[in-house]
């Protein structure tokens, strides 16, 4: 038994602090990426969450570049975007499609130009690797703050709406009969998102953060037909497929013998895909 | 000068004085009156583009009229939205959304509600009820994305009637169903208007399925409307009068023909109620 155990969590795993921070703060955002997610799904703005991603790009390189928390980057610019493609396009999901189209482009015009800029100076050979692909063993404890007040902040925004976001997810028509303020719900909405591509980003990479967000939420709406359990359940895969992810990175360091490890976002995406494929097969038995 | 100080008729539950909408420079509606009383059950009869969808938004107060005003008596403004239920046209339910068809009845409660809900056993009662009151027991447990047309209709008319709502819109309702289907959903109409003492206004572009439960009848063409019972409406020389050319109503078997062809337009108005009848 204890052979087992020190099989699974190679020597160090549990009394490392930076296994310890991510573990924290990778939770933390799997838990707001797949709240948020189920809505982004239910509400059919996927899109709209990957676009953010690009923006989050762009805020995390200039953050990166002018010496602040990338965090304070990706969330920063995300909701700045968010808010923008909500300001251009409200009106129709066409607009809504195209607003985010042109956030998106110059997004990451943006970031090409922070990267390029950042990895030209010199000092900073990592930060193309670290926004992009994430880093989450590098992040200094000082950030777990900040993650939870922003996790905080993301889940009661969804609190506060969920039935207006269920409603409205149902028909917009209906919704707005029932004089439930659309505007202010969707405006909100995108904030949570913003937040959330933020969090993910920062745990498996701007690049990357979509299949945290958009993953567990998708294998949950095909093991559930109601919509309280399938949050329960995306948080739970999504927390779970991220400390998975966290232990196989570690693990792995230790796998072969070039002594180098594999960088988390490369299980945590895996593990996300390798799910959505078992929970379509048991669909398809079901 | 107008008289804004009328009588409210007795159980007036709706009233619409001389309505006019125009949409980017198109007029849709022009000078559109009629009322609706406490559970009668209103047909809004017009082809497609006539402006029913227009007519029903006004109503719900998510389209301004640019002229005229819409009255709902005893109903301060700021409670209009609650005391109509919805059911709009063409809702497309995802297939994979995660909603069974109690969990969108019980959104009819509170849905416009902020917060998380807490379980109460008073809500799943009155859910209870209500799918009862639809014939959705079957199914109530089925994600609504997964339901066939009609079933849909069913869990939507719920949503819309669990708030207890004095009026109830319905936007094309038996559009995309076929005979059998569209004819349960009529007697279901007919069963909880007197039930539930809710008044119908239903918009189609059919008359004949309504007809063993239509009330009154507001019948649309060309942005104008006349409104009364059957009798009063469906008659050749007020449907001439509305349509501004010869109209022909022929009655057979307990079914209505509107025959409107004129030099523009070959085709018969209602052409679906041209039905070879067996």
């Amino acid at each position: 038994m204890q052979q087992l155990l020190t099989s699974i969590f190679e020597p160090g795993f549990f009394s490392s602090e930076p296994v310890h921070v991510a573990l924290v703060i990778g939770g933390a955002a799997a838990i707001v990426s797949a709240i948020v997610g189920v809505f982004t799904v239910m509400r059919g703005q996927s899109f709209a969450g990957h676009a953010l991603s690009d923006v989050s790009t762009a805020g995390g390189s200039g953050a990166f570049l002018i010496g602040l928390s990338p965090l304070v980057g990706f969330v920063g610019l995300g909701v700045v975007g968010a808010t923008t493609m909500d300001a251009i396009g409200v009106r129709r999901v066409r607009g809504r499609d195209l607003a985010t189209g042109i956030v998106l482009g110059g997004s990451i015009g943006l970031a090409a130009l922070f990267l390029y800029l950042g990895t030209t100076s010199g000092a900073t050979t990592g930060a193309t690797q670290q926004i992009l692909f994430g880093s989450i063993f590098s992040i200094d404890s000082s950030t777990i703050p900040l993650v939870i007040v922003f996790s905080a902040v993301a889940i009661a925004i969804i609190a506060a709406l969920y039935r207006p976001l269920l409603l409205s997810s149902v028909s917009n028509d209906v919704a707005a009969a029932r004089g439930v303020p659309l505007r202010l719900v969707g405006l909100l909405f995108m904030a949570a998102l913003a937040v959330a591509v933020g969090l993910s980003s920062l745990t498996i990479g701007a690049i990357l953060s979509t299949a945290l967000l958009v993953g567990p939420a998708a294998i949950a709406l095909r093991l559930t037909a109601r919509p309280g359990i399938a949050l329960l359940v995306a948080g739970v895969i999504g927390v779970g497929v991220t400390w998975a992810g966290v232990l196989l990175a570690y693990d792995s360091y230790y796998w072969g013998t070039s002594r180098q490890g594999y960088p988390v976002s490369f299980f945590i995406v895996t593990l996300v895909f390798l799910l959505y494929l078992a929970s379509g097969l048991r669909e398809r038995k079901g | 000068m107008t008289n804004y100080a009328e009588p409210v008729l007795a159980g007036e539950v709706l009233r619409l004085e001389a309505i006019s909408v125009s949409l980017s420079g198109r007029q849709i509606l022009e000078d559109v009156s009629f009322s609706v009383g406490a559970g009668e059950f209103t047909g809004v009869i017009g082809t497609n583009g006539a402006g029913k969808t227009t007519l029903l938004r006004l109503i719900l107060g998510l389209q301004r009229p640019s002229a005229g005003r819409i009255v709902m008596p005893n109903e301060a403004r700021s409670r209009r939205a609650r005391s109509i239920g919805y059911v709009p046209q063409k809702v497309p339910l995802d297939p994979d959304m995660p909603m069974r068809a109690r969990d969108l009845v019980a959104l009819g409660l509170d849905g416009n509600r902020f917060g998380v809900p807490l379980p109460s056993r008073r809500r799943a009662a009155a859910v209870e009820e209500m799918l009862r009151a639809v014939d959705a027991e079957r199914f109530a447990d089925v994600r609504v994305g997964h339901l066939s047309g009609g079933e849909q209709q069913r869990v939507l008319i719920a949503h819309a009637l669990i708030s207890r709502p004095r009026l109830l819109l319905l936007d094309e309702p038996l559009a995309n169903l076929d005979l059998h289907s569209s004819q349960e959903i009529v007697s279901l109409l007919g069963r909880v208007a007197s039930e539930q003492q809710v008044s119908i206004l239903l918009s189609a572009h059919e008359l004949n399925p309504l007809l063993p439960v239509m009330d009154r009848v507001v019948y649309i063409a060309g942005g104008r409307a006349v409104s009364g019972t059957t009798e009063e409406v469906i008659r050749a020389d007020v449907l001439s009068g509305l349509y501004g050319h010869h109209v022909d109503v022929i009655r057979v078997h307990g079914r209505i023909l509107v025959v409107a062809g004129d030099e523009n337009e070959n085709t018969a108005a209602h052409e679906s109620d041209i039905v070879v009848m067996g």
